[in-house]
Order: C-alpha cells, then sequence, then structure tokens
C-alpha cells in the first residue's frame, strides 16, 4: 500500500539573528531531518512540548513555509517541485484547521460567504448551485443550514470550529492538518469537535495530521503517534503500542505527566528537571541528554537514529535494549466505577439524547455573553 | 471538613450591571468553605462563575458595575464589608492568587526581583538588603536555578514555566494563609504542569496553607485536591470529597463532564457530549439552570430551582433525581 503522504529528511532553519550586512548569524533549528508517512483514512499526531517544531511540520507539508532540505510527496506527487498552478491544485486536497476559529475566520463575512469562497475560487460548484452546496456542509458538520446567513461572531468557539471544519471541507480534501483542534475549547464542546472529526473522518476517509499538546486527546483520536524533541523525532509507533509502553526517555516522561480523573491512581511519573534546552544552540549528541535520567557519555556526543523494530515501533536512543520495562508509566484510570459508568452512557445514550445520531443539529441560540 | 473554616462564603451573589442596563446573573447563592491546609478545587466551564467567585474573595471586583450580597469570612473579617485599605494589606499577605497567564501578570518593565521585593517590603517592611535575600530564598523554593542571577532578570527572558514559578514565588513572599489559583498550568505543556503541580503539593506541606484551585482540568483535580465543587450557569452543582466524585457523581452535569474526557485506558468510540448551551444569564430559567441539557430531566425540573442537598457524608447535589444510582439500576 503506498502512502498519501510521504516525508523524508525535512529540514527548516530560520534565522535568528543577522549581521548587518544580512548575513545569517544564528539559526533556530525548528525542524531537523524529519521523515514520516501516513496512509489514507488515518490519523497521525504529532506530539512534543512547545518549540518542538510539531507546528513548523505541519506548515512544511502543506508548503506554506519553503523547507531547506527534504522531500515530500503527496499522493506520487513531488510537492516541492510544484509550480504555482500545481500548487494551488493542491490546495484543494489539503487543507488546515487552527487552534482559534475566533481569528481565523472573516468577522465581516457571513457563514454563507465563507463556504462560498473556497466553491468558487477552485470552481466546484456552478453559481446556482453553490447555496445548496453550503447547506450541504452544514449539515455535515452538525449546523443548521439556515446559520448560513449569520456572522461568525454570532456564534459559540465549539460552532466557529464547526464552521473551520466546514471550510476546510469544501473542497473535498483527503488530507486536513488539525493545529491543537480542540486546545481553546471548553470539556463538553471538546468532545463535541472530537466526535465529529472522527465522524467524518469515517464517512468521507479522510487523513488526519493532529498537532497537539493533550495527550488524552491524542490518545483518542490518533491511529499513529510521532513524539518530538526539538525538531526532530525521537520516537514513533501506533499510538496504542506508544501509550502501553513508551521505549524514549522523553516520551515515557512526557506520558508519565499526563494527569488522569482519578484520585490516588498510581503514579510512576517522572518529572523531568531543568528547562528546555534552545532551539537556537540545540546540545550536541542525543538533544535530551541533558534533561534524561538515563544519559550516559556516549548520549552527549553521538546522535542516535531513528531504529524500527520491525513492528513499525522506531526509537531514537541509544540506550533502548537496556532500559527497564515502561509498561506501568502511563497512569491508567483504572476506569469509572461500574454506576458511574452505567450514567455516563445513559448520558450520552439517554431517551431525550436519542434524537439525533452521532452529527446532530444545534440550535441556533446565539451565544450567551 | 473541621470545626472552623479559614474561608468561609455564605450565600454569594453576584450580579454585573451592564451598560445596556441588562442585568447579568454571574454568581448565585454560593456556599463554600476550605479548611488550613486543605485544597478545594472549583471546577466548571467558561462563564460558570468560578473566577467570578474569586475575584469577589480578592475583592477585584469592579466598584461600579458588580453588586454584591453575601458574606466572605477570612481570619476574622468579613471580606465583602471590609475598608479597601485593610484589603489592600491583605492581599498579597494572607490572601494570595495566581492567575493562568504569567506574562500578563508580570510587570515587563520591572526585574522580577524588583516585583518580588516590592511585595515584602510593602507587607513586611525591614531592608531592602534582606527583602533581596529572601527573594532569592523563595526563588529557590520554587525550584528556580541559579537564583541569585536570575533575581535580576526581566520576565521577558524567562520561559513559560519560570514565569509562573516566579508568579508563585511571589505569592508566598508573605506566607499567604490562602492561595488562589486560577488555571495554574493550564498555558503550560504537560511536563511542566506536573512541575508546578509537584510544587504546589510541596508547599502545602510545608506552609499548611490552604489553596482554591480553579480549573477546568478534571485530572488536575482529581490529582491535588481534597474536595470539589462543580459550577454551571453561576450556581454550585455538586459539592464532594474528590473520592467521592470520582467514584459516584451526584449531579448529571458532574457525569457529563466526566463521560466528555478522553481517557488513556480504553478507547470510546464516542465521548459523551453535553448538547445545547449555557442558558442566558439575564434572565436564568426558572427551574434548574441544566434542565434543557439535561437527557435525566423530568417535568419538575423545569419547575422549581433545586436546592443543594445532602446526598451522602459531605456530598451535596442540586439534582432532584439524585441519588443518581436509581436512574440505572
Amino acid at each position: 500500500m503506498t502512502a498519501l503522504l510521504e516525508v523524508t529528511g525535512l529540514v527548516k532553519h530560520f534565522v535568528a539573528e543577522r549581521s548587518l550586512l544580512g548575513r545569517p548569524l544564528a539559526h533556530v533549528k525548528a525542524v531537523d531531518g524529519v521523515s514520516f508517512s501516513l496512509e489514507a483514512g488515518k490519523t497521525l499526531a504529532l506530539v512534543g512540548e512547545s518549540g518542538c517544531g510539531k507546528s513548523t511540520v505541519s506548515r512544511l507539508v502543506l508548503r506554506l513555509i519553503e523547507p531547506d532540505a527534504g522531500s515530500v510527496r503527496f499522493d506520487g506527487r513531488d510537492l516541492l517541485s510544484l509550480d504555482a498552478r500545481g500548487l494551488r491544485a493542491f490546495r484543494r486536497e489539503a487543507q488546515i484547521i487552527f487552534q482559534d476559529p475566533y481569528a481565523s475566520l472573516n468577522p465581516r463575512m457571513t457563514v454563507g460567504q465563507i463556504l462560498t469562497e473556497p466553491l468558487a475560487l477552485h470552481d466546484l460548484a456552478p453559481a446556482p448551485r453553490r447555496s445548496e452546496r453550503v447547506a450541504e456542509l452544514l449539515r455535515l458538520v452538525g449546523l443548521e443550514p439556515r446559520l448560513a446567513r449569520r456572522y461568525p461572531h454570532e456564534f459559540s468557539g465549539g460552532q466557529r470550529q464547526r464552521i473551520a471544519i466546514a471550510r476546510a471541507l469544501a473542497v473535498e480534501p483527503k488530507l486536513i492538518i488539525c493545529d491543537e483542534p480542540v486546545s481553546a475549547l471548553d470539556v463538553s464542546i471538546r468532545s463535541q469537535i472530537l466526535n465529529l472529526l472522527r465522524e467524518l473522518q469515517d464517512r468521507l476517509g479522510l487523513a488526519y495530521i493532529f498537532v497537539s499538546h493533550d495527550l488524552a486527546v491524542v490518545k483518542h483520536i490518533a491511529d499513529h503517534v510521532a513524539v518530538m524533541n526539538l525538531g526532530q523525532i525521537v520516537e514513533t509507533a501506533e499510538a496504542d503500542a506508544l501509550f502501553a509502553a513508551p521505549r524514549h526517555p522523553y516520551s515515557r516522561a512526557l506520558l508519565s505527566a499526563i494527569p488522569v480523573p482519578k484520585p490516588r491512581a498510581k503514579s510512576s511519573r517522572i518529572v523531568l528537571q531543568g528547562e528546555i534546552p534552545s532551539a537556537l544552540n540545540p546540545p550536541p549528541g542525543c538533544r535530551f541528554h541533558t534533561r534524561c535520567p538515563y544519559v550516559v557519555d556516549r548520549c552527549r556526543s553521538e546522535m542516535p537514529r531513528l531504529v524500527a523494530d520491525g513492528i513499525g515501533h522506531a526509537t531514537a536512543c541509544h540506550r533502548t535494549s537496556e532500559l527497564p520495562s515502561s509498561e506501568a508509566i502511563v497512569r491508567m484510570d483504572g476506569g469509572f466505577s461500574p454506576v458511574l459508568e452505567k450514567l455516563v452512557a445513559a448520558f450520552s445514550g439517554g431517551p431525550e439524547a436519542a434524537r439525533g445520531g452521532g452529527i446532530r443539529s444545534l440550535g441556533a441560540a446565539p451565544t450567551s455573553p | 471538613m473541621s470545626a472552623s473554616p479559614l474561608i468561609e462564603i455564605r450565600d454569594l451573589r453576584i450580579r454585573f450591571h451592564g451598560d445596556d442596563g441588562r442585568v447579568t446573573h454571574a454568581v448565585d447563592s454560593v456556599d463554600l468553605s476550605v479548611a488550613n491546609g486543605a485544597t478545594l478545587g472549583l471546577v466548571g466551564e467558561s462563564g460558570c462563575g468560578k473566577s467570578v467567585t474569586s475575584l469577589a474573595i480578592m475583592g477585584l471586583l469592579p466598584k461600579q458595575s458588580a453588586e454584591i450580597s453575601g458574606a466572605i469570612r477570612f481570619d476574622g473579617f468579613d471580606l465583602l464589608k471590609t475598608p479597601d485599605q485593610t484589603l489592600r494589606d491583605l492581599r498579597g499577605n494572607r490572601l494570595a492568587m495566581i492567575f493562568q497567564e504569567p506574562m500578563t501578570s508580570l510587570n515587563p518593565s520591572f526585574t522580577i526581583g524588583d516585583q518580588i521585593i516590592e511585595t515584602i517590603l510593602r507587607h513586611r517592611g525591614g531592608s531592602r538588603k534582606s527583602a533581596r535575600n529572601r527573594a532569592i530564598e523563595l526563588l529557590r523554593r520554587v525550584h528556580i536555578p541559579s537564583p541569585e542571577r536570575r533575581i535580576d532578570e526581566y520576565p521577558h527572558k524567562l520561559s513559560g514555566g519560570m514565569r509562573q514559578r516566579v508568579m508563585i514565588a511571589m505569592a508566598l513572599a508573605c506566607d499567604p494563609r490562602l492561595l488562589i489559583a486560577d488555571e495554574p498550568t493550564t498555558a503550560l505543556d504537560v511536563t511542566l504542569q506536573a512541575q508546578i503541580l509537584e510544587l504546589m503539593r510541596e508547599l502545602k506541606a510545608a506552609s499548611g496553607a490552604a489553596i482554591i484551585l480553579i480549573t477546568h482540568d478534571l485530572g488536575v483535580v482529581a490529582e491535588v485536591c481534597d474536595e470539589v465543587a462543580v459550577m454551571y450557569a453561576g450556581e454550585i452543582v455538586e459539592r464532594a470529597p474528590v473520592d467521592e466524585l470520582f467514584s459516584a457523581a451526584q449531579h448529571p452535569y458532574t457525569v457529563g463532564l466526566l463521560g466528555s474526557i478522553p481517557r488513556l485506558d480504553h478507547r470510546a468510540e464516542q465521548l459523551a457530549t453535553i448538547e445545547g448551551m449555557v442558558p442566558n444569564m439575564a434572565q436564568p430559567p426558572a427551574g434548574c439552570r441544566f434542565a434543557a441539557r439535561c437527557p435525566f430531566v423530568l417535568d419538575a425540573c423545569t419547575k422549581v430551582p433545586p436546592r443543594l442537598l445532602e446526598v451522602g457524608p459531605g456530598h451535596l447535589s442540586r439534582c432532584i433525581r439524585a441519588p443518581l444510582e436509581r436512574l440505572v439500576s
């Protein structure tokens, strides 16, 4: 099976400082040799701390910024060799949604205009059919078609994120990059958007690159996870395998830090000491060695390569085979009590909640203040 | 709960008068208390009144537009009747608060040392030299490396996690009895969040201060709180010891919140969602404020506002259908 997206050796260094004559003096090594692939209809999550390069990778993949080196193949085409026209055609196949739907919708356009724009731009529906298509898109994301006449400020945060998703879907893409799509939303709204993303994936066969710092969300939505530290992937694996037994010391620390909704959950938390080194001047050798509890001399001088184990679990650590077992790293919440489990099921599937399927039209009520 | 709580809030009501004459009911009949050395989690979604409640405790609500009634007893004072001058002596001294965004709460044009020293001199007096030594000591206590050097740096030179630690150091400058932390880790990565939560636990153990932790993250609550109050549309809908809340939640809103968190140990196809919207608080509904979104709603729920009643030892719920076990057995 060929992958929808194949990224090899991607590099992006931003110039941080220039001399008087404009010669670059210092570089931020935002992305430094990142490779991964993604199959159609699947979700790859990029996780890591702020500044690890996960958002830069997602923009490089869309060619919103130009990489310094590496290659990106999408559906068999080499993206980096596309001319303006080819790039425009590619934009129909890959879209992005952002963390802040407030900032990504034009406040002076109605929702109808916002959704018509991509249809007109790519000439996807003849003018008379466009309002029909807008209604269809709104229904697809669980909003009532009559809302097309309203402006973004009349909607709540969750509804605005639905509008942003509808706009991305307008061009019928194969890939959507979701950059922290639920981080700005309240817990209950967050679950609505996650459910929606999942249903759309099943229905439309979308592939997602999901960028998030919320690891419980990642566990819920991703098929594959790539853990990034300072511009490099340190571990990549199937989501279930990674959460069951993370191998890289950085992944272990990251996953052990997730708070779980269970008081007195058994803790094997690894609290990292020290600060995240700057990407301006990453440490030599393994870039995690300054914070790694398992560091040895070799780590300080020699950069480890990402080595796969044959079942798709790759780790970039010299000591992978020597490290202690990591099975109890991720704190399991042990589930709710049976009564609470039943109540939660009744809450989402009760007689009242059963009115519609998962994608439901939401009321039009404008937000409360 | 202990016999004499450190802070006791009785029947707190806060209404905001808008310029257009609209009155918004931000907080209604909130009763809360926190004992010495205890941590209370105040949980709820945007606009539920949790932050407004904490600002009322600190006396930081605008006098012109906020109408406040009830009583907030703290350390022998009723904070709502205390003159401004006395409040200023309490704030930063026995009452301290940390906010979500440390960059906006630190003054960018002063060094972090200046800002901590100012707090110490204002409340404790003494020489600048001894205040500086104490500031260095505080920075060391919150695990800032080489505090002697860091103390002369400006906020922009520090990372987000460092800044939050500076905020905590400043809040601790005068050994507060009560620390209010409003979403202290929301803007941070999980690794830093773990460090800050660890730090808060350490400090509580060392100083015996009480903490009110405002958050929307139930995982964080489970980790650090002793008791939890869940707020919805300006009211407390459930209050319980933390173990109780996570094992036997007694309000449908709490059930919905718990069901909507993605979980680490099993992969649900669908997360629970809470349909509909928060009611318009200019005209709160006549009956239960959650009724319109509640799958367990009865006719009676929409008629009379339910009262917050005890359903178990120390466990209160504002739901006429509690105990909820009956609904699923």
